[in-house]
């Protein structure tokens, strides 16, 4: 059995009242360092904003250059259902094959009724459409890929 | 109904803890991650991870509409907010509401009566349950009536705060027309409501609060009380259960008065009643109530045997209170040692990064709640909560001990920790005797700098 809290109240305590600063002890198996931090004791000044971000700017950027091809990725900006044509039946937004502009709107996300329009963010056309109409798309999940050079 | 599917929207060591109890019922999880949570354990755990938003809380675990949208897509009968984050907002219980959506917590109405400290008051008051001295101030004459009658000093409190937010404390009486002004403009840019009231500084004080469980229906049980005193600037480090040298009519005082209040509101599901023990006076005061699970709830669970978080989904789904008062046997002493990734010595200041290596104590009566495993990253966007150390004991002396080796026996390596400061509280005398007020832990870091640190093996 090794040392007990109590036992280590006391040494505390006695190291308290020396001169001593620091005190080291190891027994069976114990390691216990015993050290005094300075007449003034622990600075404590105010705390920013309990729970809130320590820092609040790495956003994932809804565009990311594929590693292969000179591909790029449109990434969903949020969680929802994912409508690739403005109203059932109508034509959908984007083909693959289709040129798009930054502010081209490739879909539509549904967040509890509400229509968040998706904008391309990006120069190129379509090569690949990976989110399906009507179907789930997750946060940060590919949409569509669109190739960089249109003149390609 | 039978809930055969829940969505949890928490992150961290609750999440963890959430899914533990859903395996054993057989309940499926889908778990609503942040960006930054998306190799997390609870991932790893959950049936099905689905990512709602960015790391930032605002992005995903604040979004109402994307949590319940999560919860919708995935059909999932209910959604469990654990603690912080959305579980104390009526905006997430009533869009369950109009959505079909079981909200595995109070009504929206419930959780809004106990959010506004002037109505919860009125609550207490109504049930006879005793407040601190004090009252709403709408004018300066108003104040100085009221602290003349009270006694001073007072604390200058923001109706729309809590945690310890907009408190302000005025030692004379001339000092208080300015303190009401000041505390009223930043009540109003803080919390969006200028409302201000005032109550009798408690010099010396115990933080003591009741677990309670409620069916909905009027019928509320407790579950014994818990000791949050070991805490600095109202964040809990140290908690235990019982509450060290109360006599027996005082303890059960408090009971009867977190059931009263608690009855009173016709509470669903599980929520605690705070009270601040005011030495002096040997008098117990209405602090507030929260209304979730909370962070500390472990010892309680170690002391009664009773799973809080199956309570919360039995009542959830309309079981009701499956335990009778008479059921609820409480055995030994429990305690909670909250380890964070911030530095002490340092002025706690938050250590986020990547996890080299951990162990966690293990053993009879050792119960660590986490969600921290070697080479797991500390994102810097939430709170730094890594484990609850959490040990039982047939009597206070022989947990403490059992603490006390348990947190010898903890390796992190990679970010720094508070577990110096625990070695250190719990190799204190004023603690190991018992019953100390909410001033200790701030006394201790001012006056006492000697830090004990313990290496096990």
């Amino acid at each position: 059995m090794t040392l007990t809290a109590k036992e280590v109240a006391e040494i505390t305590r006695l190291l308290e009242e020396s001169s001593f600063d620091e005190m080291d002890l190891e027994l069976d198996g114990l390691r216990l360092t015993l050290r005094r931090h300075g007449a003034g004791g622990i600075s404590e000044s105010p705390r920013s904003g309990e729970g809130a971000p320590a820092d609040a700017t790495a956003v994932r950027p809804a565009i990311s250059v594929a590693p292969e091809g000179g591909a790029q990725d449109i990434t969903a900006p949020l969680l929802g259902t994912f409508y690739r044509a403005p109203r059932p039946g109508a034509p959908p937004f984007i083909e693959v094959g289709s040129p798009v502009e930054e502010d081209s709107i490739i879909g539509i996300i549904e967040v509890m009724k509400l229509m968040n329009t998706v904008r391309a963010g990006t120069r190129g056309r379509v090569v690949e459409i990976r989110a399906q109409d009507g179907k789930l798309v997750e946060y940060g999940e590919i949409l569509v890929r669109v190739s960089k050079a249109t003149q390609a | 109904m039978t809930l055969r599917r829940i969505l949890i929207a928490n992150r961290g060591e609750i999440a963890v803890r959430i899914i533990r109890t859903c395996r054993l019922l057989g309940i499926e999880t889908v778990l609503a991650a942040s960006e930054a949570d998306r190799d997390a354990m609870p991932a790893r755990l959950a049936d099905r991870t689905l990512c709602i938003g960015a790391a930032r809380p605002s992005d995903s675990y604040l979004n109402v509409g994307a949590i319940v949208q999560a919860a919708l897509a995935a059909r999932a009968d209910a959604i469990h907010p654990g603690y912080g984050f959305l579980s104390e907002r009526p905006a997430l219980a009533q869009a369950c509401e109009s959505h079909g959506v079981i909200f595995i917590g109070p009504t929206a109405e419930q959780i809004e009566s106990v959010g506004d400290k002037l109505r919860a008051r009125a609550e207490a008051q109504a049930s006879e349950v005793p407040v601190v001295p004090g009252g709403a101030v709408g004018s300066t004459a108003e104040a100085m009536e009221v602290a003349r009658r009270i006694g001073l000093p007072v604390l200058v409190k923001a109706v729309g705060g809590g945690g310890g937010r907009g408190i302000k404390r005025v030692e004379r009486l001339e000092e208080l027309p300015h303190a009401v002004h000041l505390a009223q403009a930043e009540a109003g840019a803080a919390f969006g409501d200028a409302r201000v009231y005032i109550e009798r500084f408690v010099t010396r004080g115990r933080h003591i609060e009741v677990q309670v469980l409620g069916d909905g229906q009027g019928g509320v049980i407790h579950l014994g009380e818990r000791d949050c005193s070991v805490q600095r600037r109202y964040q809990k480090l140290i908690e235990e259960t019982p509450a060290p040298r109360l006599s027996e009519s005082f303890r059960s005082r408090l009971h009867e008065a977190a059931v009263r209040f608690a009855g009173g509101l016709a509470y669903r599901g599980a929520g605690t009643v705070e009270f601040l023990v005011d030495l002096e006076r040997d008098a117990f005061h209405f602090l507030e109530m929260n209304a979730r699970i909370q962070v500390e709830h472990p010892v309680t669970e170690a002391v009664t045997g009773v799973d809080l978080v199956a309570e919360q989904i039995a009542v959830a789904a309309g079981d009701g209170l499956r335990h009778a008062q008479s059921d609820i046997r409480r055995r030994g002493c429990a305690v909670e040692c909250r380890v964070n990734a911030e530095d002490p010595l340092r002025d706690f200041q938050p250590s986020p990064g990547r996890v080299r290596a951990v162990s966690w104590p293990a053993g009879e009566g050792v119960r660590v709640d986490t969600h921290i495993e070697t080479g797991a990253r500390i994102p810097p966007f939430y709170d730094s909560l890594m484990a609850k150390i959490v040990v039982h004991g047939e009597d206070r002396d022989a947990a403490l001990e059992r603490m006390w080796r348990a947190v010898a026996a903890t390796r992190v390596e990679g970010v720094t920790t508070n577990l110096s400061l625990h070695s250190t509280v719990l190799a204190n005398r004023e603690f190991q005797e018992g019953g100390v007020d909410t001033g200790f832990l701030g006394r201790l870091l001012e006056h006492a700098p000697v830090f004990v640190e313990a290496r096990l093996g």
